[in-house]
């Protein structure tokens, strides 16, 4: 909803659909022909079912484990935290296409979700969430 | 970029919430903790529906950007039914938690738990409302702007509600108490 | 449609009533229950408007009008604590007065005039035609204001919060706050958090994406610059509050014990969410009052800003630090050894950055050609006060000391002299500074400067006193004090109280005065001349245009060179001599600029969506309190009004108009609130 004609031709090297960007990531084909908007990342279905794929089968072992608590131990808290991480990148990378668009925008999602576990984090520390009483 | 903006925003949102429940899961009575009342199987079937939906948006966003109307209001629509199967069973759940004896004012567990969930559910739910506008708009080609961009933007909402669970299904049900 | 055709071009423009009104053509029919509104007069113009400077003005109106609610409140306040054992007020007013006036001034003032001064400036500082969503912008405003005056009404329906600004647990718990005023507090800054949050979105957009042709991050202006940490700093810190505020609403009203230490809850809950939001408001405060002080004292210094890259960096680090130190607020709580030396350590580094500010704003008047008009007094005069309330904010840092001063008067001494004086005192001078820009005439100088002094004087004869009384022990929100233990000699309570409250009357009539000068420079029979077109010879963009500048700000979209571009249009270096001398007037580059004007220039179109869509919210707060249902009609409108919003296209239908740059999502929106 830019508000003259004139801005969407202006915007500048931030700008979210920069066009440079994704000239540089040229094995995604089909940009061309409906104009610049939107081509960017689109992969063919099989690419994404292949990613759900992988994503269901990470939450498959992460239900797992609620039946192998025991034999798993330590194991288990670090695990389970990293399949969660892979399954946020997954998502946020390949669903919400932040590997192939403007860096800026994952700059300026990390940036929030940084915050948030630091300040987050320093607040549970102050409760001493994570020294075992 | 605005949604981009305000999806760095709900993350402190959601790191409040979700601060606040790991905070107070330990505080219940000895029979109504998360370890005795989550049912961990049913859980993860409807994460599962979560994280189908995300497929299912991918590939709205896709056939919008291909200008494919007939298949993005397809797979808007199964989004959506997803979408409201997940919130289905939350309701079900908390319905089953209820029943148990858990409200909302019995702990703070379940105070914070409730809260936590609900919003998040409420975040589903207002996704869901704008996947349904967007196939009513797109039937009689009323969108303003760009429709593919429209749809990109909810999608992204989307995603972002599904990634919010995928953290909560680890802290809250996975990780024992 | 509103197009706008410049009436000096000779293309075919539909029949213009009058000359230099701006055509608006009839629309077409908007998708949805209503017309567009179409006004560009009269009152239908303001209530309907997505212009961000008519938005703009509005901000400041209102803001101005709670300021005087808050100074009020304060000098009630200042009455009561006058003499000893004061009368003026019961223990419960009293507490509803320091409660709502501390609310009222961040909230409702320097917050929303901060915003003010970016809706209106940020456009035109950086070559825009306006905000990247004038329909968010508009719904900002409103819930602004239907968030303010929700909030003020609970004066009348059964007293108002009463527990605090910052509304400890379980102090406003309903047993020791029995009324309704929490519960309006609580829900009155729900509705006034989504104004700034979706400001803060549209701001950060606008400046990321729409500058001038030429204008790289590092040749923005410094007021752009500064408030553009200020929107991160509102984007993140916003829904931290939003959750501390839902979980006091769950306590109160539906019967949750997130902070009720009998069911085993723990209150710091409430002192770290609110604390973790409450610091980086802090900045949020005070920023924009630095970044007015960096625009006004280059210009009346004839100087460029001393170390442009080290103030904007200094402010990037402000904002970053200002997000570790929350917890020095609770070195009283008990945190443990461990986090008061942390927070203790970030909190007297975060003096690094401001002193650097500090000291780029000495060195920019060092060796200028200084010329004291009223809004260089008022820039001046907010590094002094600045200055000293950072010293003593560098004392609260030290641990063993705070706990000495904190719940004294010490505190308040400091606050307001950071706050005040440096918040407020910008906000002032960027009155002065940008009152010809936006109605056309300069202030009074000569009421000006009594308006300058008698702030000055107020400010330090009422908040001065207060680092005695402070450290003499006075609590702070007490209600009176005592004869009997008021102490002796230089360090009397009952002297230095008096003199604080003599201060906060001159204080006030110092305020006063600025009222009267705007209506001395705006009454019917006033001889001000009209405001040259660049009566300060400043530097940056915004004078490049008219003054008041159109409705589609510039004919056309300068192209940017330089930092400090319209200085560098004006004057150029003799490579000769080496001295700086003047090629061009501000008159000569706006001729030029016009006679190359653009032909079709597109605005966003007004709208009836935001205002609905911003006054169901309070419906919807007053259903959390008094009636459930309430809260479904309330919902029903938003939803309604939503769907009206998203059918609406921001543009009405015109052919040749271009797909929008960024989004152009209703969705946006939409996810927005939700």
């Amino acid at each position: 909803m830019s508000t003259t004609a004139e801005h969407s031709d202006h915007t500048d090297v931030e700008h979210g659909h920069g066009h440079d960007d994704h000239a540089a990531h040229g094995e995604h084909g089909q940009h061309g022909q409906h104009g610049q908007h939107e081509e960017h990342g689109h992969k063919p279905t099989s690419y994404y079912v292949k990613v759900a794929l992988f994503l269901g089968v990470l939450t498959a072992l992460e239900t797992a484990t609620y039946w192998v608590v025991e034999e798993l131990g330590a194991f288990l808290v670090p695990s389970l935290l990293i399949m969660m991480a892979i399954k946020f990148v997954v998502v946020a990378s390949l669903f919400m296409h932040l590997k192939w668009d403007n860096k800026i925008f994952s700059w300026l999602f990390y940036s929030g979700l940084i915050l948030a576990v630091l300040v987050y984090a320093a607040f549970l520390a102050t409760f001493r969430f994570f020294t075992p009483t | 970029m605005a949604m981009w903006l305000f999806l760095g925003s709900e993350c402190l949102l959601f790191g409040g919430l979700i601060s606040t429940y790991m905070l107070y899961r330990g505080r219940h009575s000895a029979e109504l903790g998360p370890d005795q009342i989550f049912d961990i199987p049913f859980t993860s079937v409807s994460s599962f529906v979560l994280l189908m939906s995300s497929l299912t948006m991918v590939l709205a966003v896709s056939a919008a950007a291909q200008k494919d109307d007939r298949r993005t209001n397809l797979w808007l629509t199964i989004t959506a039914l997803l979408g409201a199967t997940f919130v289905g069973g939350q309701v079900y759940e908390f319905t089953v938690m209820y029943r148990e004896g858990l409200g909302f004012t019995t702990s703070l567990f379940s105070s914070s738990f409730y809260t936590l969930t609900g919003f998040h559910g409420v975040h589903v739910t207002v996704g869901i409302i704008m996947l349904m506008a967007l196939v009513g708009i797109n039937k009689r080609s009323r969108v303003p702007g760009d429709k593919a961009e429209v749809v990109e933007m909810v999608g992204l909402y989307w995603h972002f509600v599904d990634v919010v669970w995928i953290i909560i299904f680890t802290l809250v049900y996975l990780i024992p108490a | 449609m509103a197009i706008i055709e410049r009436p000096t071009d000779p293309a075919p423009v539909p029949a213009v009533a009058g000359s230099g009104a701006p055509a608006v053509v009839t629309p077409s029919q908007a998708y949805g229950v209503l017309r567009r509104p179409v006004s560009s007069t009269g009152w239908r113009s303001w209530v309907f408007t997505v212009d961000h400077k008519k938005l703009g003005i509005m901000y400041g109106v209102v803001a101005m009008f709670f300021f005087i609610m808050g100074g009020i409140e304060a000098l009630l306040i200042r009455l009561q604590l006058a003499g000893p054992e004061g009368t003026v007020l019961s223990a419960g007013l009293y507490n509803e007065m320091f409660t709502m006036h501390a609310t009222t001034m961040v909230f409702l003032f320097v917050m929303p005039m901060a915003a003010a001064f970016a809706n209106y400036l940020i456009p035109l500082q950086i070559g825009a035609r306006d905000v990247a969503f004038p329909r968010i912008n508009a719904f900002g405003f409103w819930c602004f204001l239907a968030g303010g005056l929700f909030l003020n009404t609970s004066w009348f329906l059964g007293g108002a919060a009463d527990g605090g600004w910052f509304m400890y647990q379980p102090n406003a718990s309903p047993l020791y706050s029995p009324t309704n005023g929490v519960d309006f507090w609580a829900l009155g800054l729900q509705i006034t958090g989504i104004a700034s949050l979706t400001g803060a979105i549209n701001l950060i957009v606008t400046i990321l994406n729409m500058r001038a042709p030429g204008m790289t991050l590092m040749k923005m202006p410094i007021f752009t610059w500064m408030i553009l940490v200020v929107q991160f700093l509102l984007l993140f810190a916003m829904p931290v509050i939003t959750v501390a505020l839902f979980l006091l609403m769950f306590q109160r009203s539906f019967g949750a014990t997130f902070f009720d230490v009998a069911a085993g809850a723990d209150p710091l809950l409430w002192q770290h969410l609110f604390w973790i939001f409450g610091h980086p408001e802090v900045y949020i405060i005070v920023l924009p009052g630095f970044a007015i002080v960096s625009e006004v004292l280059p210009v009346f210094s004839r100087k460029p800003l001393f170390g442009y890259r080290f103030v904007v960096f200094s402010g990037a680090a402000i904002g970053f630090v200002g997000w570790g130190v929350w917890a020095h607020h609770m070195f009283a709580s008990g945190l443990g050894p461990v986090s008061v030396a942390v927070f203790s350590v970030a909190t007297m580094l975060i003096a690094i950055p401001t002193g650097v500010k500090i000291v780029n704003w000495t060195l920019t008047m060092w060796g200028g050609k200084i010329q004291f008009t009223t809004a260089m007094l008022f820039a001046v005069g907010l590094v002094v006060s600045f200055t000293i309330g950072g010293l003593s904010g560098v004392t609260h840092a030290v641990a063993p000391s705070d706990t000495q001063q904190t719940d004294t008067y010490y505190i308040v001494a400091h606050f307001h002299y950071t706050i005040f004086g440096g918040a407020v005192l910008g906000l002032f001078a960027g009155f002065y500074y940008w009152w010809p820009k936006a109605f056309g005439k300069l202030l009074n100088e000569k009421l000006g400067k009594w308006n300058f002094w008698l702030m000055m004087i107020g400010m330090n004869m009422t908040f001065g006193p207060m680092h005695i009384i402070g450290l003499q022990g006075q609590p702070r929100r007490m209600m009176n004090w005592t004869e009997a233990r008021a102490g002796e000699g230089f360090f009397n309570l009952g002297f230095w109280n008096r003199v604080a409250s003599v201060g906060s009357f001159i204080l006030a009539i110092g305020v006063f005065l600025f009222l009267v000068n705007i209506w001395y420079t705006h009454r019917a029979k006033s001889n001000t001349p009209k405001a040259p077109l660049d009566p300060w010879d400043a530097r940056t963009l915004e004078w490049i245009t008219q003054s008041p500048p159109k409705e589609h700000n510039f004919d056309k979209v300068p192209t940017v060179h330089a930092l400090d571009e319209f200085f560098h249009r004006k004057y150029e270096v003799d490579h000769e001599t080496g001295e700086v001398r003047k090629v061009a007037t501000a008159e000569e580059i706006l001729a030029a600029e016009e006679a190359q004007g653009d032909k079709h220039i597109h605005l966003p179109s007004p709208s009836y969506w935001p205002i609905i869509l911003a006054f169901a919210l309070p419906v919807m707060a007053y259903g959390v309190i008094y009636n459930r249902l309430l809260i479904v009609v309330g919902g029903l409108i938003v939803l309604l009004a939503m769907f009206g919003w998203a059918l609406e296209p921001s543009v009405a239908d015109d052919s040749d108009y271009d797909p929008p740059a960024e989004g152009g999502g209703t969705n946006k929106e939409l996810a927005t609130i939700g």
